[in-house]
C-alpha cells in the first residue's frame, strides 16, 4: 500500500500538470476563436510603431482583431504566397505587382509613402552631407572605402539600396566583408550594428525616428526622389486560397484607403514628426 | 554601462507595477513552455527508458542520434515546422501557423530529444543497479520501465528542468512559427528580440532579467519539492 | 536466538510429485573474454538439502548461481528443470545477491513490489506483506526508506522479499559477506526458516564456519570445474581431493 503522503504529492503534481495543460489549451483555442485577420507586413513598418497607433482604432470600430506578422519584405510576400496571411502590406512595387500578376493577390492599391534616408557617423568621413543625389553619396562612400552596412535580407530597403548601387555603376558585393558589409537582418538589428561600428547605412525614416539606440549615428542625406518609398496593400486572393478571411480583409483595406484611415495614418507622429504620408487614390472597390 | 543600470530599473519597475502587458506575456511564456515540457516528459521519458533497457539492432545508432538531436538549432526546427504547418504545407488544413499551439509543437519537437536522451542516461545508470533483481523477479519490460521511472523520479526531474530551460530560453523556433503577434503569440524571448530590434536595449535586458528570475524561481521550486518529497519518503 | 520465527500450515514442504526440481546441468560451459569460466559442469540439484557452493576466488561460484537461476545463458550445454511444473520454473525461484538491491521506496513497498510482479490482488498483497514483516522482524521498519537501513537490515529485507514469493528454490550469493556477526546470525536464522518452510537452498559462501553450520550438501568448484561433491560432514572431515583439502586449510584464498 502506498504511503498516503507520497500519494498526495503525486496527485498534486498531476493536478498542476492538468491545470497547466488546461491553461495552454484555453489560450490556444481562445486565440483561434477570436474574429481576426492576419496581415503580413515588414519589420520597418512594425518598428516604426505605426500599427500600434492605427490598429486599435480599426479594431474598436469593427471588432476585428488585426494580427501583424512582421518580417522582411521577401519573407512577408512568401508568407502571403503560401496563403498564411489574409492581407499583404509591403513597400516594393515590382514585387507587389508580380504578386498580383501571378494570381496570389486580388489588386494592389497605393497606401502611403515615406522615404529612405542615409545615416552615418557624425564625423561623416566620406563627406556625403550636402551631395546632390543618393547615387553621389554612395559613390563617395565607395571611393572613400568607408564602412557601409547593408540589410542584406532581400527586404524593400535592401532592394532600394541595390538599385542605387546600380545607378552608380559600382558593384559593392566584391568588397563584401571589407568596407561593404551585409547584415542579413531587420532594420532595427542593422541600425544596432551600424551604430556600434560607426557605419553608413540606408534606412527608412520611420524606423530611424523611433530607433532608440542611435549613439553616434546621424541623418546625413535625404530628399532624393530616388529615395521615395511607396507602400502598397493587397488582399490575398480568396479564389486561390479559399480559407482566406476575404470579407474582413477587404474591410481592413477599405478602411485604410478611406478618408478616416488615411487621416489616422497621417496623424501618427514620433517626436512631433509625421512618419507616413497617405497617398491612396480613390479607386473603385473590387 | 548605463544601459545595464537602465535595465535593472526597467525590470524593477515592470515587476513592481505588475504591468498587465508583462503579466500576459509571462503567463503565455510559462503556459507554452510548461506544456511542451509536459508532453516531452510523457513521450520522452518512457521512450528513453525503453531504449535504456532493451536491446535491438540499431540501438547504438539511435542513441547517437538522440544525443545529437539535443543540439538541434531552434531556428531549424522553426523553419521546418513553418513549412509543415503553412497553409501550403502538408498539415495546412489545421491552420495552426502563428498560433500558440504551433509554438507548443515547436518547443516540444525541440526538447523531446533532450528529455529522452537525458532520461535514457539516467535510467541506464539505474538499470545497471536494478537489472539482475528485475530479471530475477521476472518483471516484464513494460513494468520495468515504470519501476525505473518511478524510482528515478528525483533525477528525472533534472531532465525535465533541462528541457524547460531550453524551451523557455529559445527564440528561434517560436519567432518563426508564432510570428510574435501582440496579444496572441508574443512571449518573453520574442518580446526581448523585438525590443532589441527597436534599439530599446535597456528594456530588452530588463525583460531578460525577469526571464532569469522566473527561471531561478522554477528551479528553486523543483529543488524544494524534491527535498520535501525526499523527507516524506524517509 | 531471538523470538522464534512462526510457521504456518500454508508453508508446508513441497511434495515430491509437484514442483520444479530437480535441476539438471549437462556439460554446461560459459565463456567470457575468451576464457572458459565454467568448464563442462554436469550435476543435478535435488530437493530438500541445503546445498553449499564453495571454492576459491575466481572459481566461478557466482556465475554458477546465475546460470542456474537463468540470469545468464550458457555458452554450450543444457540447464533443465525436470520437475512436473518445470514450464513455470521462473516463477518459483528467487535470488538474493551479495549486495542487496534496494528499491528507492519504503521497506513495505519493496515487499509489495515483489508481489505485484506476480500479479497478486491488493487484499492478498496486504495480508502477505503484513505477515512477512512480522516473520522477518521488519515490522518496526516498515515505513522507512529501504536505502537508509543498515547492511544487515537490508539483507533481511532482501530475504523477506524473496521469501514472500514462496519460492521452491532460493539462490543466495554470499549473503553475509559484508555483515557483522550479529547480523550474520539473524540472516542465517531466516535462511533456516525459509528452508524449514520447504524451499531448496543453494548458496555460496567464503565463511567455512557458516558452511559447516548450514550446509548439508557441498559442491566444491575450482577454476570452473566441479572438483568434489559430498555430504557436508564428510566433505569437511575427509576431503577427497588435494584442492579441497588446501581450500579447507586456508592454503588457497
Amino acid at each position: 500500500m502506498k504511503n498516503l503522503k507520497s500519494r498526495l504529492i503525486s496527485r498534486l503534481a498531476f493536478g498542476l500538470l492538468a491545470i497547466t495543460l488546461a491553461i495552454a489549451w484555453g489560450t490556444a483555442t481562445h486565440a483561434k476563436a477570436r474574429r481576426h485577420i492576419v496581415v503580413a507586413s515588414t519589420t520597418s513598418t512594425q518598428n516604426s510603431g505605426l500599427f500600434d497607433f492605427i490598429l486599435p482604432r480599426f479594431e474598436r470600430k469593427t471588432g476585428i482583431q488585426v494580427r501583424v506578422i512582421a518580417k522582411g519584405t521577401g519573407m512577408a510576400i512568401d508568407i502571403a504566397r503560401r496563403g498564411d496571411a489574409d492581407v499583404l502590406l509591403v513597400h516594393h512595387r515590382p514585387s507587389e505587382e508580380a504578386f498580383v500578376a501571378a494570381g496570389y493577390g486580388v489588386r494592389r492599391f497605393d497606401l502611403m509613402y515615406n522615404d529612405f534616408i542615409i545615416v552615418g557617423p557624425t564625423a561623416d568621413p566620406a563627406a556625403i552631407h550636402g551631395v546632390a543625389s543618393a547615387a553621389d553619396a554612395f559613390r563617395a562612400i565607395a571611393r572613400h572605402r568607408a564602412l557601409f552596412l547593408s540589410r542584406g535580407d532581400e527586404s524593400g530597403t535592401h532592394s532600394r539600396e541595390r538599385e542605387i548601387w546600380r545607378d552608380t555603376g559600382i558593384d559593392p558585393s566584391g568588397a563584401s566583408g571589407t568596407w561593404y558589409r551585409e547584415a542579413g537582418a531587420g532594420m532595427g538589428a542593422t541600425l544596432n550594428i551600424a551604430a556600434e561600428t560607426d557605419a553608413y547605412t540606408l534606412s527608412d525614416r520611420g524606423t530611424w525616428i523611433s530607433f532608440a539606440n542611435k549613439r553616434g549615428l546621424k541623418l546625413l542625406f535625404a530628399g532624393d526622389p530616388k529615395l521615395f518609398n511607396q507602400y502598397g496593400v493587397i488582399l490575398v486572393n480568396p479564389a486561390r486560397f479559399p480559407h482566406v478571411n476575404a470579407r474582413d480583409g477587404q474591410t481592413f483595406i477599405d478602411w485604410l484607403l478611406s478618408p478616416q484611415g488615411q487621416a489616422t495614418i497621417a496623424a501618427y507622429r514620433v517626436n512631433g514628426v509625421q512618419l507616413f504620408h497617405p497617398n491612396a487614390t480613390a479607386g473603385p472597390k473590387p | 554601462m548605463s544601459e545595464i543600470a537602465t535595465a535593472f530599473a526597467h525590470a524593477f519597475r515592470l515587476i513592481v507595477e505588475l504591468d498587465p502587458k508583462l503579466v500576459e506575456i509571462v503567463l503565455r511564456s510559462l503556459g507554452i513552455s510548461l506544456s511542451a515540457v509536459a508532453i516531452a516528459g510523457i513521450v520522452g521519458m518512457p521512450f528513453g527508458a525503453l531504449v535504456a533497457i532493451t536491446r535491438f539492432p540499431g540501438r547504438q545508432a539511435l542513441i547517437i542520434l538522440l544525443n545529437s538531436l539535443m543540439g538541434l538549432p531552434p531556428v531549424v526546427v522553426g523553419v521546418v515546422l513553418y513549412l509543415v504547418l503553412s497553409r501550403s504545407g502538408p498539415l495546412g488544413i489545421f491552420g495552426l501557423l502563428f498560433s500558440p499551439t504551433a509554438m507548443v509543437i515547436a518547443q516540444t519537437c525541440l526538447i523531446t530529444p533532450i528529455v529522452a536522451a537525458l532520461s535514457r542516461q539516467i535510467i541506464a545508470d539505474l538499470y545497471e543497479e536494478y537489472r539482475e533483481l528485475l530479471r530475477s523477479l521476472g518483471i516484464s519490460t513494460r513494468r520495468a520501465i515504470w519501476t525505473l521511472i518511478w524510482d528515478g523520479r528525483l533525477s528525472l526531474v533534472t531532465a525535465l528542468l533541462a528541457g524547460f530551460g531550453r524551451a523557455s530560453g529559445e527564440v528561434g523556433a517560436v519567432l518563426i512559427v508564432g510570428g510574435n503577434i501582440v496579444h496572441v503569440t508574443r512571449v518573453m524571448t520574442t518580446a526581448i528580440a523585438l525590443e532589441t530590434s527597436k534599439g530599446d536595449l535597456g528594456l530588452a535586458v530588463g525583460l531578460g532579467i525577469i526571464v532569469l528570475v522566473l527561471s531561478i524561481g522554477i528551479n528553486a521550486a523543483a529543488v524544494v519539492t524534491g527535498q520535501f518529497a525526499r523527507r516524506i519518503q524517509g | 536466538m531471538e523470538a522464534p520465527v512462526p510457521t504456518s500450515r500454508t508453508w508446508a514442504p513441497m511434495a515430491a510429485d509437484r514442483g520444479i526440481l530437480p535441476l539438471a546441468l549437462d556439460r554446461v560451459c560459459f565463456i567470457a573474454n575468451n576464457k572458459l569460466l565454467i568448464d563442462h559442469v554436469s550435476l543435478e540439484l535435488g530437493p530438500g538439502v541445503i546445498t553449499m557452493l564453495l571454492g576459491p576466488n575466481g572459481a566461478g561460484k557466482s556465475l554458477f548461481l546465475r546460470l542456474c537461476h537463468g540470469l545468464v545463458p550458457p555458452a554450450s550445454g543444457a540447464i533443465r528443470w525436470l520437475g512436473p511444473e518445470a514450464t513455470q520454473a521462473a516463477r518459483h525461484q528467487a535470488m538474493v545477491f551479495q549486495r542487496p538491491v534496494m528499491l528507492r521506496r519504503s521497506v513495505r513497498a519493496n515487499l509489495d513490489f515483489a508481489l505485484r510482479a506476480r500479479n497478486y490482488g491488493r487484499a492478498r498483497r496486504r495480508r502477505a506483506v503484513e505477515e512477512m514483516l512480522e516473520r522477518a522482524d521488519l515490522a518496526a521498519l516498515a515505513e522507512r526508506s529501504a536505502r537508509v537501513l543498515s547492511g544487515g537490515e537490508q539483507q533481511r529485507l532482501a530475504l523477506a522479499r524473496a521469501w514472500i514469493m514462496r519460492p521452491q528454490v532460493l539462490f543466495l550469493d554470499e549473503p553475509t559477506a559484508n555483515l557483522d556477526p550479529a547480523a550474520t546470525r539473524r540472516v542465517e536464522d531466516i535462511v533456516g526458516a525459509i528452508h524449514d518452510s520447504g524451499a531448496k537452498i543453494v548458496m555460496t559462501t567464503h565463511d567455512l564456519g557458516q558452511a559447516r553450520r548450514l550446509g548439508q550438501d557441498v559442491i566444491f568448484l575450482h577454476q570452473g570445474r566441479v572438483i568434489e561433491r559430498a555430504p557436508a560432514d564428510r566433505f569437511f572431515e575427509a576431503p577427497q581431493t588435494p584442492q579441497a583439502s588446501a581450500y579447507i586449510e586456508g592454503r588457497i584464498p
